[in-house]
């Protein structure tokens, strides 16, 4: 695989069509790197000229900010601003509802401001531009079910970019109970990801994937590398890891298109 | 004496509607107790969202069941108060049914029909309400923050409700001349056979208690409200005209922050510069916020508009998973310190003494703070758009920027972003190395 990096753009006097933010889990988690991946080649198909900052890229401070740290957060987030308008970035697309939220609303009254895309909705957008199509006959009838990210769903109200890409899946979906605005968080967000969770008598990923498994799903789909996470860790919980597996659309338009 | 029942209604009008403005006029100086916020701008969607949620009830319907039966009471509640004009204008000027003559006997018949039968409905909502509230056990009416007085009030109101209805209904039945014309007693003819073996003289007496219980009884639900939950029947409109317009996701840049952050960076400033004359006396600025006086007026009249009804914690995942976090207590909460403030400020001749106190541990625990993963599921729930989730991360901002309290691993995680930006520890050189990886 080969990826081009803003830097190497530059050096050659080019300007990419569109910034992929990786984002750290992304970059680093063995689960969020298949979603890096699987996008990059949907991004190759389409013939999208894209770049990622690579190791100029950092955190966006998004889980900083909601764990308090607003100083933290507003140095990435300048540092970022700097690096993004020194590139003169206008449009980004990324895999991380986080730093979809982030980049796209709390960026731009600190000086950054540009077109950011979650990854569902920039493949729609190929789609609608005739670059892409979804090969419907690979992953069809299988029984589906989506988990919303709480921060491309409520946070964002896009309810619609992932289950179009679903429906173009050729699959079975069946909806939880709660979705959409009524969906039940995986425990990850504001920054819960990174710590132990107070005292209760279960965890939230638990909850949700009970949520999930009451439809009786072959594949639980995800737009968020976080909740892929919780979701599996969950799956994995009710000894379900054979028979169900979590993936985000991404990953599943990949295996779809056979890249 | 014969102007004394216009007298002695003039006179309970001045007490109640007196006591009242004094209410309110407390109200707004608790309220104004928060720091300024800008909500002036995009009026006409403002304008839009308060007919929409709390006008046209929008969000409350999002719940079959409870949205219906509570637009039967609340269309009740705005109609029935027809009457009480009529009431009023008859109690100061010792006329009876001043509008019967005004609007001629057919019409005034169709809008005292249309009451005795919302009236009616009025009741059969209110009971199904206390049963929801009372025997069917639901979960969200017993959580640890409904116990004691918030139980009792959200009762009281019910058992208001009743009573007013029920004396309106009689106060018709009673009314000879009323049930004879036969126009209007739509429900009411039902009832005034119970009356049948009383005399003229004293249905008449009957007739005129009900009536000055009715609006007697109105005056004192006016008064019950700012010391309960109801005051959502009037804030629910400002509330919703006040509330955040952007996206969820999108949480406050503190501008506090932004300027000292950005002096860090700026290379041309001297890090041993001694600071400016003008500045040495100024307190610093406190970032985040520990007590009520700490939050903008809308988060408090967020707070003065909750109704306690726990759609927010019925959907909290923290609270479904048995933490302690309930988005609704933090909005009780809130409330009841932002009363005791008030309160001390009254008791102290109009300045606030320190007593000890704040929101932060002597209301809300950091525990109930950390509990919570932002997912905007208690601000998508609340019916009149009240923001529990901003008032938790504004008290989060406090442990973490006033008091470096954030829970262990959070600070390694932030360490980690501050060292190789990324919450991990990974190497920031490593950051591509995914894509020589399969």
């Amino acid at each position: 695989m080969t990826v081009t990096t803003m830097a190497e753009m530059m050096a050659q006097g080019k300007q990419p069509e569109v910034l992929f933010w990786v984002g750290a889990a992304g970059s680093y988690d063995d689960k969020a790197k298949k979603i890096t991946r699987a996008f990059v080649k949907i991004l190759q198909q389409a013939n999208v000229d894209f770049a990622v900052l690579g190791t100029e890229e950092s955190s966006t401070g998004d889980a900083a900010k909601r764990a308090g740290n607003e100083f933290l957060f507003q140095m990435q987030a300048l540092m970022n601003i700097e690096i993004l308008n020194g590139y003169e970035v206008k449009t980004i697309v990324t895999c991380d509802p986080h730093s979809f939220n982030t980049l796209k609303n709390e960026y731009p009254s600190l000086g950054g401001k540009y077109e950011v895309f979650h990854h569902t909705q920039f493949i729609q957008k190929l789609i609608k531009e005739n670059r892409l199509k979804i090969d419907e006959t690979t992953l069809q009838g299988k029984r589906l079910t989506f988990h919303d990210p709480c921060y491309l769903g409520r946070a964002n109200e896009e309810y619609e970019s992932p289950r179009d890409l679903i429906r173009r899946l050729g699959v079975n979906l069946t909806e939880m109970k709660r979705h959409k605005s009524t969906a039940l968080c995986c425990g990850a967000g504001g920054a819960q990801m990174f710590k132990d969770a107070e005292k209760g008598d279960k965890e939230v990923n638990i909850l949700r994937t009970e949520d999930a498994l009451e439809t009786n799903p072959q594949i639980i789909a995800t737009g968020c590398p976080y909740c892929k996470t919780m979701m599996a860790d969950g799956v994995k919980f009710k000894e379900k890891e054979g028979e169900i597996v979590v993936k985000d659309i991404a990953e599943l338009i990949a295996e779809a298109n056979h890249l | 004496m014969h102007y004394l029942p216009n007298i002695l209604f003039a006179l309970a009008l001045a007490i109640g509607f007196g006591f009242f403005a004094m209410n309110v006029r407390k109200l707004f100086r608790n309220i104004r107790l928060g720091k300024d916020i800008n909500r002036t701008d995009n009026k006409s969607e403002r304008l839009k969202n308060m007919l929409k949620i709390a006008f046209g009830q929008s969000k409350m319907v999002r719940r079959p069941i409870s949205g219906l039966l509570h637009l039967v009471v609340y269309i009740g509640f705005v109609i029935i108060n027809i009457e009480v004009l009529e009431i009023i204008i008859d109690g100061l000027f010792g006329t009876h049914r001043l509008f019967q003559g005004v609007l001629g006997a057919n019409f005034y018949g169709f809008l005292i029909g249309t009451f005795e039968v919302l009236a009616v409905l009025v009741l059969l909502a209110v009971f199904v309400f206390w049963t929801r509230r009372n025997v069917v056990k639901i979960k969200r009416f017993l959580s640890a923050e409904m116990k004691g007085w918030p139980k009792n009030d959200g009762n009281i109101i019910l058992y208001f409700e009743v009573v007013l209805m029920t004396l309106f209904l009689t106060m018709n039945a009673t009314d000879i001349a009323f049930q004879e014309a036969g126009v209007g007693n739509v429900m009411s003819q039902f009832i005034a056979p119970i009356f049948e073996s009383f005399s003229l003289e004293s249905l008449h007496i009957i007739e005129r208690t009900a009536w000055w219980l009715h609006i007697l009884g109105i005056l004192v639900f006016l008064n019950y409200l700012y010391y309960s939950k109801h005051l959502h029947i009037l804030l629910a409109f400002p509330n919703t005209y006040f509330a955040n317009l952007h996206p969820k996701g999108q949480f406050t840049n503190l501008e506090s922050v932004t300027r000292e952050v950005k002096l860090m960076m700026d290379p041309a400033v001297d890090p041993y510069a001694t600071p400016a004359e003008s500045t040495e006396n100024q307190v610093p600025e406190k970032f985040g916020a520990s007590d009520v006086t700490d939050l903008t007026w809308v988060q408090l009249l967020n707070a003065y508009t909750c109704t306690e009804c726990g759609r927010c914690t019925s959907s909290c995942p923290a609270n479904l998973t048995g933490k302690k976090l309930s988005p609704r207590k933090i909005m009780m909460d809130t409330r009841d310190r932002l009363e005791e403030v008030g309160k001390n400020i009254d008791a102290n001749g109009g300045i606030f003494k320190d007593d000890g106190k704040q929101l932060l541990n002597d209301y809300i625990t950091p525990e109930e703070l950390w509990a919570c993963t932002s997912c905007n599921a208690c601000v998508e729930e609340c019916p009149v758009n009240i923001d529990p989730l901003s008032i938790i991360m504004d008290m989060r901002r406090y442990l973490v920027m006033e008091q470096s309290a954030a829970p262990q691993s959070l600070n390694m995680m932030m360490s980690n972003i501050e060292n190789n930006g990324a919450p991990w520890q990974y190497n920031q050189q490593d950051r591509l190395n995914w894509v020589n990886e399969e």
